[in-house]
């Protein structure tokens, strides 16, 4: 954590708010998050180590302050000062340090570089504390502050102006003439009325549109009524990621109001992981009660297609492995479903070492994957999956989100790695039996 | 007043008044903070969130597959110190004997010598665990003062009545009068340090439980 006075900070700063400003902002937002479940996950540490054996930034780098969590070491300040039931004896006592405005320049790294909030400290935690989950509620304090990574507040700030990173509103119904037109596969764009509102991943509409037109051309022939729609396009949720829980909610209203606008009972998330853990389980918190429409994931849509016969697939007859994205398995309880789907295309699954709710991130999630300062990091985790796909022997290696494509993409070509990430929803649609 | 006396006397009253105010003061503290209503739609065929919680609540018995082998020094060497504990706690006869003057309840105790033995191996148990805060660098960097504090809290009440046992030190009146000013000093520091988990851990657990069990997910 010491670093020479000429080594370049790690940490970027928003607006023009001063230190005390900041730290204030923080602390306010750190605890306003303490409900009952957070104030146990803080209180019931024992600070047995075990998560830093579950963190893959751990795992690569060896370095303790990868722990998972120490990178609540603040927000634990936060809540032993503030919100806990002894919190008038630590102040008067002066037990637990205010954090600092230089421990959040410090700190950012750790809650954005350095944790893709997948949650396998969750599953080996023996108190069950929620690291994860601990980590966004954190995030909304540093996004309060000004203080995340630039390349995320630059996202952050063009989501807000366009309801998506990728592109404007407007130009939405030119990106899907194009992939329509390439792709030979019909798009439909702000239909009055559809039973399904289909939404997009950021890289969709830009070097994944393949995956776009995978989806129509299976919604299609499925005879589903669907449509996307510049009201509510992009599922992707920066700011989730972000910390920004303004945007976050503007950004799920869109998707929920559209729907209902057009009379659709469900919202068709795409392959992204993180826009599952934004709309499926958070959607809620913006409506008081339960979201009027249905909020289903790519791969379990998929899955339901298959099972009910709506649409039947070649069997493809390799050998391949999955990498389990984080939202959608470990945390989003999508695990069977993305099997089923590859069985129904006849693969032979060959399961990485770590798989399933034990699976590795890929490195990327969270946001660090857009993070170029986390680069490096990331690069030592691919090598870690890398090498957990190798040992598989399998021809094939899929998974089911957008992101974990992309960071695995980016960690191939860093690597000169001859093998690529397919996308399940691709394969489905590129062996759909007539 | 002798020292025995003022140990058995108010210095335990003291420990068990502070022991019981602190541990309820805590867990209301917490537990009657606001909950968020979970309002998204359960995964078909969830749990209800009670059994949730207690199926996490025992599967964070033992840890994972994946992480059995990263995590087996701790997970064993925390088996060994909780089960010594209880052995010595509940096991020997003159404990027993405090517990049913204080509830009305008792039960029949161990063989001194295997509560005896059972109060080595803890102690054994209870010095590795401190040697391994102390040389991990994972752990270097998590720990607190507070951390320590709970170590030593823990530690004093075996040793010294292991001495006791032993008649080891000093006269057998004051070794025990040391011990129970032991027993007393850890009852008093229970519910400020991490201790507390013996009773928050199931409510922790619990939530995550809870929280997974309503995506579908076995945690």
């Amino acid at each position: 954590m010491n670093r020479s006075a000429a080594a370049t900070p790690a940490f970027d700063k928003q607006g023009d708010l001063g230190d005390a400003a900041r730290v204030d902002a923080a602390m306010r937002s750190f605890v306003r998050e303490f409900g009952v479940t957070a104030a146990l996950h803080m209180e019931s540490c024992v600070r047995c180590g075990m998560c830093a054996e579950a963190c893959h930034f751990h795992i690569v780098t060896g370095e303790a302050k990868y722990t998972p969590i120490y990178k609540l070491e603040l927000f634990r300040r936060a809540y032993f000062r503030e919100a806990s039931p002894f919190a008038p004896l630590v102040r008067a006592l002066g037990l637990v340090k205010k954090p600092s405005i230089a421990d959040l320049e410090r700190w950012q790294e750790l809650i954005y570089d350095a944790c893709t909030m997948c949650g396998r400290c969750t599953m080996v935690c023996p108190m069950g504390i929620d690291i994860a989950e601990l980590v966004k509620e954190a995030r909304h304090g540093m996004f309060k502050a000004g203080l995340i990574p630039e390349r995320l507040a630059l996202m952050d700030r063009t989501a807000r102006q366009w309801g998506s990173p990728a592109t404007p509103a407007e130009d939405l119904p030119d990106i899907l003439a194009e992939v329509s037109a390439q792709h030979g596969v019909p798009i439909p764009c702000d239909l009055p009325r559809a039973d399904v509102l289909v939404t997009a991943a950021p890289a969709e509409l830009g070097d994944h549109t393949k995956a776009l037109a995978a989806a129509a051309k299976i919604l299609n022939r499925a005879g589903v009524s669907w449509t996307m729609h510049q009201g509510g396009f992009d599922a992707s949720n920066i700011g989730f990621n972000n910390g920004d829980l303004q945007l976050q909610e503007r950004l799920t209203r869109a998707l929920v109001d559209t729907a209902v606008k057009v009379g659709a009972k469900t919202v068709l998330l795409p392959e992204c992981g993180h826009a599952y853990g934004a709309a499926r389980w958070e959607a809620g918190k913006w409506y008081g009660q339960a979201v009027p429409v249905r909020i289903v994931h790519m791969t379990e849509y998929l899955d339901e297609l298959l099972a009910s016969g709506r649409i039947r697939v070649k069997r493809i007859g390799d050998t391949a492995t999955f990498h389990d994205p984080c939202q959608i398995v470990r945390r989003g309880g999508l695990e069977s479903a993305a099997r089923r789907v590859l069985a129904a295309l006849g693969f032979d699954l060959i399961e990485l070492k770590d798989h399933g709710l034990g699976g590795f991130c890929c490195g990327g999630g969270g946001g660090v994957v857009s993070n170029v300062r986390a680069t490096p990091l990331r690069h030592k985790v691919f090598a870690m999956k890398r090498a957990q796909v190798e040992a598989t022997g399998a021809k094939r290696f899929v998974t089911s989100c957008g992101q974990c494509r992309i960071t695995l993409e980016q960690g191939a070509k860093h690597a000169h790695w001859d093998k690529h990430p397919e996308s399940l929803l691709e394969l489905v649609a590129d062996n759909l039996e007539e | 007043m002798e020292l025995l006396d003022f140990a058995r006397g108010p210095a335990l009253q003291a420990g068990f008044a502070v022991f019981v105010a602190g541990v309820l003061w805590r867990l209301l503290g917490v537990l009657l903070l606001p909950r968020m209503r979970e309002l998204s739609p359960a995964r078909e065929g969830a749990p209800t969130p009670l059994r949730g919680a207690v199926r996490t609540v025992v599967r964070r018995m033992w840890p994972r597959p994946e992480f059995v082998a990263t995590t087996l020094f701790p997970t064993i060497n925390s088996y060994v110190f909780h089960l010594g504990l209880a052995i010595v706690v509940f096991g020997l006869t003159p404990h027993i004997l405090v517990i049913r003057d204080l509830t009305g309840l008792g039960w029949p105790g161990l063989p001194s010598d295997v509560v005896y033995m059972a109060g080595v191996i803890t102690l054994v148990s209870l010095i590795g665990a401190l040697v391994r805060r102390l040389t991990s660098p994972v752990l270097r960097l998590l720990s607190h003062a507070g951390d320590y504090v709970s170590w030593l809290m823990t530690f004093l009440p075996v040793l010294t009545g292991l001495m006791t046992t032993a008649d080891l030190g000093a006269r057998y009146e004051t070794l025990l009068a040391l011990h129970i000013l032991s027993i007393a000093a850890f009852l008093i520091w229970f519910p400020f340090g991490k201790l507390m988990h013996a009773f928050l851990f199931a409510f922790s657990r619990g939530a995550t439980g809870m929280r997974f069990s309503h995506r579908g997910v076995s945690v």
